[in-house]
This record gives C-alpha cells, structure tokens and sequence, in this order.
C-alpha cells in the first residue's frame, strides 16, 4: 500500500474492483426486499389551507424568525418597507416583483438589482443591509423555506447569504405541509438552500444560539 | 454476478492501512477512559450538553407519527445502496461529470489526502476554508494539507474552538462538546488576534467573534473544502446539511470546490432524500429541520464554484462491505444521536475512543474500517466499551443493530489474538469443568468458598490474582449457599442424573 500513486494503477478501477468484491462476498443471505415507503407523503393539511398556513407560521416563529400575513399582493410593500425598516441599501434577485419595494421609495433606500446592470460581487453584497426575495416552496411542519436558485425571484446563491437581513416572500399555494411533498415541487438539477430560521450554533453546550454566519435576521411575509 | 469481468482478479476488498488518519489512538480504550472519568469538568461538560441534547431529540421525534415508518426506510434505502455501491458509484460519477464536476478516487487516506493537496495547488491557492467533514477528519487532511505548505481554516464553530485550542475532536456534531462556554472564551482570548478583549462567556457573544473572526476569510477564500451528507447518484446531486451558514459560505463564495466523501455516502434518487431530510436533523441536533441544507448539483454557471471536485474514498469501507454483518455500520448517517444516549459515551466522553468516531457506533465502525490487527490493536478495546444496553439501537434513525455490532467485533477481537489472554484461560477452563458432570461436580464444591469471602455485604470486591484483573473494575456476587444440582436433588429426590 506504500507504492507511490503512479505506480498503483487506476484507483477508480482497484476502488469499484475492491468494493464489486466486498459487495458480493458480503451479501446477505436473503437479498433485501424493496425499500418500504409508508411514511406519510402528506401531512394533516392540504397544500396552502388555512391549517398548513398556520402551522408554517407557528413552526418559523419557532426557530425565533417572524411571520407576517398579508390578505393580498398589494399589501407586500407595506410589510417589507416596515420590515426594512431604516436598512440604507436592499439586494434583490432580477426576477423579483419590483411591487415589492414600492413601499420603500420615499425614504431614498437605495435598491441594487443583480445583474442589472452588472452582478453583485461579494462585497457589493457585504455592504448591503438586507435582501429581499421569494422563495421556491414553504414546508408547514418543518418551517422550512426553499430558496430556488435558478428562478428569478430567488437569485444566486450568495445573494441571501451575505447581506445580514433576509425578508422572504412566500405565497400561500407554495406552503406545502411535509418535505416529502416539498422534494416532489422541486428540481435537484437547480442549486437549492433550505432556510429553516435564521443562521443558528449548537456548539456551545448544546445550547442554540441564533446568527453565526448567514444572516442574522430571518422575516417571512406570507402572502394569502 | 460474474467475476469475469473484474480488470484485476485479485483485487480483495481492504481495510483502512495504518499510518495515516485519525482511526486509530495510541492507547486501549479503559486506560483511557480512566483518565477520562478522572477529569470532573469534563464529565460536568458532557452530562450536561447530553442531557440538553437527549431531551430536545426526544421532544421532536415523538411529534412526529410515521417515525418508525422512516426508520425502517431509511435502513432499508441503506440496505439496497450497499446491495449495489459500485454500480450507483459509477452513475453518480456520470451524473456529476455531465454536469461539469471532474470526479476522483481514492483508495484510501493517503491518497485521498494528496488529490485534496494537488487540487489545491492547481488552483493557486495557499489556503482553503473548511466546512465540517468526518471524511477530513478521518484523513487527517488539515495535517496533510500543512505539511504541503497550505493552510486549513475550520469554519464551523466547534471545529474552531477544537483547531484554535490544538484539540481533537470528541463528538461527530458537536467536536467541542467537551470544552464549557468559560473555557471556549479563554481559548478565544488566547487564540483570536483580533479579539474584544472584553469578550464574556455568553454563547451569543462567542459565536459573534467566531463571525467577526472567519467573514474576511469567506469573503476572500478561493478554495473551499467540504464533506457531503448524501450524494444522489441518478442526478449527480450532492447535499451538506449544516447550521451556522458556515457551510453555505464555502459551497458558494470559492471559485473552486473540493468535496471529499466515503463511497457509503451514495444515495440512489432524489426522493431518497425526503427520507433522511427527516430523520437526521431530528436525531442530530434534536431540531425539526437544521437551518440550513445545501444541494448543488455540477457547477451552475454564475453561480457558486465554477470547478467543482468530488473525491470517493475507499478507505476500508470495502473491507467493511465485505462482512456480512458488519457492513451495516456503513449505513450510519453520521448524527450522533447514539453518543448522546450511551452512558458509557456520557462519561468517558469522545477522546477516550481514539478514533475520529467515537460512541457507540464508533466502537464498531473504527475496528471494522482498520481491521483488528492482534491483541495489541487499541482498536480491539473498543468492542467492550459498552454495556449492551441498547440504547444506541432504539435512538438509531437508520436501525443500525449496534448491540449485535459490538457483540460480532467482541468476537473479532478474540480471534485476533496470538497468545491467550487472562479470559480465554478462564473460558477453557470453565470448558474442562462445564464439559464434564463430574468435573463440574467438583468445582461446585470450591463455591462455598466464595460465601466466606463475600462476608456479610455478600459482594466480593477483590480476588488475588489473575481473578484481581475481574474485580479490579467490578464486584462479584458471593455464590448461592445451594447449588441447582443440589437444590434439584433436595426437591426432586431420586431424579438425579
């Protein structure tokens, strides 16, 4: 085992030739059956009913993130100018409904746009107060939100990850009750984050403690 | 299945070699965990941040109705990978090839380790950051990594306070479990040359400076290197489950990636993960969904690292395929519940074990990962670090029959010894005796003994030696006045035999 790499030969030959043997020569008696899936796929509440709403609600407030419920689109604005509060600069994805930030106009926040012109680097990023995007479905049970990156309103990766104040819009026919039903809306191909409360630790006695690395503040406006 | 079409006939499947890594310690299991259970702040330490653990996983699995339901999926997904790793292997490699990742293997640490190093290089840097990762751990990369003049930055906040105090770490979550706030605010202190010096122990201002200390280092790292929770192998997909936000920032703001994972790491669809998406934040940090979960899949353009590497390592995960029992270690999801529920780990804490995965399933992972050489071997101390109680299996999201591992590496251990030990004279003597009526007969006689040394407590607490090594860790229960032979005489007189 001690020979130099080259003189070794292929790894991934000897690897998949090693494991084709262990796999065969420790395989059990009697094969295994097919994977059993009773789990629940669906949970207590239709997707985006009043039940799964609430519970969505209930389980982010959980994790010390807050929730907002507006009756109609039109009252997002509002929200997210109440919700940025005196925040100096907002990130938003290209696809986001530019409705959104109507609220915040009057009092000369300035809003960057990735892409338009150019994109945001990191540290046009690390100098922007909050981001505001969608996002790609709710879980209810879990108070998860899956960010989507290759969907306009969710943009790239970095963009709800630097900025330290995070406002997603979630509309109610994306809140769906658990992951199982999640995973089947979403397309593994897309890079994806799910945000479950705003950046936690544990490592400290095991006790949780909110905001490490990713942003501090987490607020949901729940449209519907 | 065919042999015929295997390129080297004689390609056996291997255990992890010796020599490099963090598999193995340097002394048995009960020297160790004496010391261990000598240090008071430490057992303080652990009891509490186990005792906090096992109850918010307790609170959160019994929410939720189809927890067994998962389980037994779970295991059963496991089951199927293992039935059929090397075939899933070369389709996540394809997956992830079509999608713009270049994918490695390694046999084992070693090699592992210098892929890691040479990519690196090649991408001109001279520093990665890290996101926690058991596979980097077992390889000792972050020494290897050093001693190719690059430097290592662990980002997650436990492997910080592990890296910062010059530790090792002691839990597969939480590697610091064993240092209290007080002591993480000296390390800080020492550690951190930009630290407030008027830095207190509250957890909300240490994970502030850990911040503070590690966002110019994200902001401007240009290479990162990561472990993966699950890889799907029909798209390619690759998943870091994590908490801080640590993970996300080294799987998005580098240019390039390095994702190092054991080949048991393989999924095989998507929809596997709305499995383990369930059971593993629950189990680990007893949350109903980690805050954060990553899944990438190849390189996005304008978006995250534009070169993506996976390294599939072997390092003795064939070997341990190779045993028909034992390879369900391999299905072990890496989350610690079994450590928190183990009272052996709860005070002898993760050091004691010497390997980088201690704990119940540990002590059955690390000997069956390097093989147990022969009775020197510290890794056959392992097997016995348990009191079989069960526990471990009951909290396992996965069903790993852990008892029944500890029990088949007992035996494992036996077998590797060249000359008899203190026990296997024991056990053939009590063959000549127990193989015999009348021998057995007369040892029975030699119990009444036993009755005088016991005294009034009914406990024998020391024998001379050899019996001394028996009770120098355990009391031995004084013999019943009446034998069973004796007894059955007496109440079923003329049945004897």
């Amino acid at each position: 085992m001690s020979a130099p790499a080259g003189a070794r030969g292929s790894a991934r030959e000897e690897v998949l030739a090693r494991l084709r043997a262990g796999r065969d020569a420790g395989a059990p008696r009697t094969a295994p059956g097919p994977v059993p899936r009773d789990y629940a796929r669906r949970g207590a509440h239709d997707p985006g009913s009043p039940g799964a709403l609430d519970l969505l609600v209930e389980r982010v407030e959980d994790y010390r993130a807050t929730v907002t419920r507006v009756a109609r689109p039109g009252d997002v604005a509002g929200v997210v100018a109440r919700l940025l509060g005196d925040a100096g600069s907002v990130a938003v994805p290209p696809g986001a409904d530019r409705a959104w930030l109507t609220g915040i106009g009057g009092r000369g926040a300035v809003v960057h746009v990735d892409g338009d012109p150019r994109p945001l680097t990191t540290a046009d990023l690390d100098r922007v107060d909050a981001v505001v995007t969608g996002a790609a479905v709710a879980v209810a049970e879990t108070g998860t939100l899956v960010l989507d990156a290759a969907a306009g309103d969710q943009g790239r990766r970095l963009l709800t990850l630097v900025p330290d104040h995070h406002v997603c819009v979630v509309r109610a026919e994306d809140v769906v009750g658990t992951v199982p039903e999640a995973l089947a809306r979403l397309d593994p191909l897309h890079p994806l984050t799910f945000v479950s409360g705003p950046s936690a630790t544990s490592d400290i006695e095991l006790d949780r403690v909110e905001g490490v690395h990713g942003p501090r503040r987490l607020d949901v406006v729940l449209v519907g | 299945m065919s042999t015929t079409d295997l390129p080297t006939p004689t390609v056996r499947p291997a255990h992890a070699p010796a020599g490099t890594g963090h598999l193995r310690g340097t002394r048995p299991f009960p020297a160790e965990a004496r010391d261990a259970l000598a240090n008071t702040q430490l057992r303080r330490n652990l009891g509490k941040a186990t005792g906090v653990i096992r109850a918010k996983r307790a609170a959160v699995v019994d929410e939720v109705p189809d927890w067994e339901a998962l389980r037994r999926s779970g295991s059963a997904i496991k089951a199927d990978v293992m039935a059929r790793l090397p075939e899933l292997l070369e389709q996540l490699e394809a997956a992830v090839t079509a999608r713009g990742g270049v994918v490695h293997w390694a046999r084992d640490a070693a090699e592992a380790n210098a892929i890691v190093l040479d990519l690196v290089r090649a991408a001109g840097g001279d520093e990665v950051v890290k996101v926690k990762s058991m596979a980097t751990q077992e390889t000792g990369l972050n020494e290897a990594l050093e001693a190719g003049g690059v430097a290592a930055w662990e980002t997650d906040l436990a492997e910080l306070i592990v890296q910062l105090g010059d530790d090792r770490p002691s839990h597969i979550l939480v590697p610091a479990i064993h240092r209290n706030r007080s002591e993480i605010r000296e390390i800080f202190l020492r550690e951190m040359p930009d630290v407030d010096p008027d830095l207190t122990d509250e957890p909300r201002r240490l994970a502030m400076a850990a911040r503070t200390h590690l966002r110019r280092k994200f902001l401007g790292a240009k290479v990162a290197v990561s472990g993966a929770n699950f890889a799907v192998a029909d798209t390619g997909t690759l998943s870091v489950v994590e908490s801080e936000g640590n993970g996300r920032m080294c799987l998005t703001l580098p240019e390039t990636l390095i994702t190092l994972m054991g080949v048991e790491k393989v999924v095989p669809t998507w929809s596997d993960l709305e499995v383990f998406l369930q059971l593993l934040p629950r189990s680990s940090t007893g949350e109903r969904m980690n805050p954060y979960t990553s899944t990438w899949t190849g390189v996005t353009p304008g978006d995250g690292p534009q070169a993506f590497h996976l390294v599939l390592m072997d390092n003795g995960r064939s070997g341990v395929l190779a045993d028909p029992d034992g390879r369900e270690a391999l299905h072990c999801i890496r989350c610690s519940a079994c450590l928190n529920v183990c009272p052996v780990y709860e005070r002898a804490g993760g050091h004691a074990y010497g390997s980088v995965y201690p704990g119940p399933i540990g002590a059955v992972l690390s000997p069956l990962l390097t093989g147990i050489t022969g009775e020197d071997d510290v890794n056959a101390s392992l097997p016995y670090a348990s009191s079989l109680c069960g526990a471990c299996f009951d909290a396992c999201p996965v069903r790993i029959d852990i008892p029944n591992l500890l029990v088949q590496q007992r035996a494992a251990s036996v077998e590797s010894h060249h000359r008899p030990t203190g026990q296997d004279v024991a056990m053939r003597a009590a063959r000549v005796a127990m193989t015999s009526a009348g021998r057995f007969r007369a040892a029975e006689k030699g119990l009444g003994l036993g009755r005088v040394l016991g005294g009034r407590s009914g406990r024998i607490t020391a024998l001379p030696w050899p019996a001394s090594r028996w009770t120098a860790s355990r009391d031995v229960p004084v013999p019943p006045a009446e034998t069973a032979r004796d007894w059955f005489a007496r109440t079923r007189p003329g049945r004897e035999r």
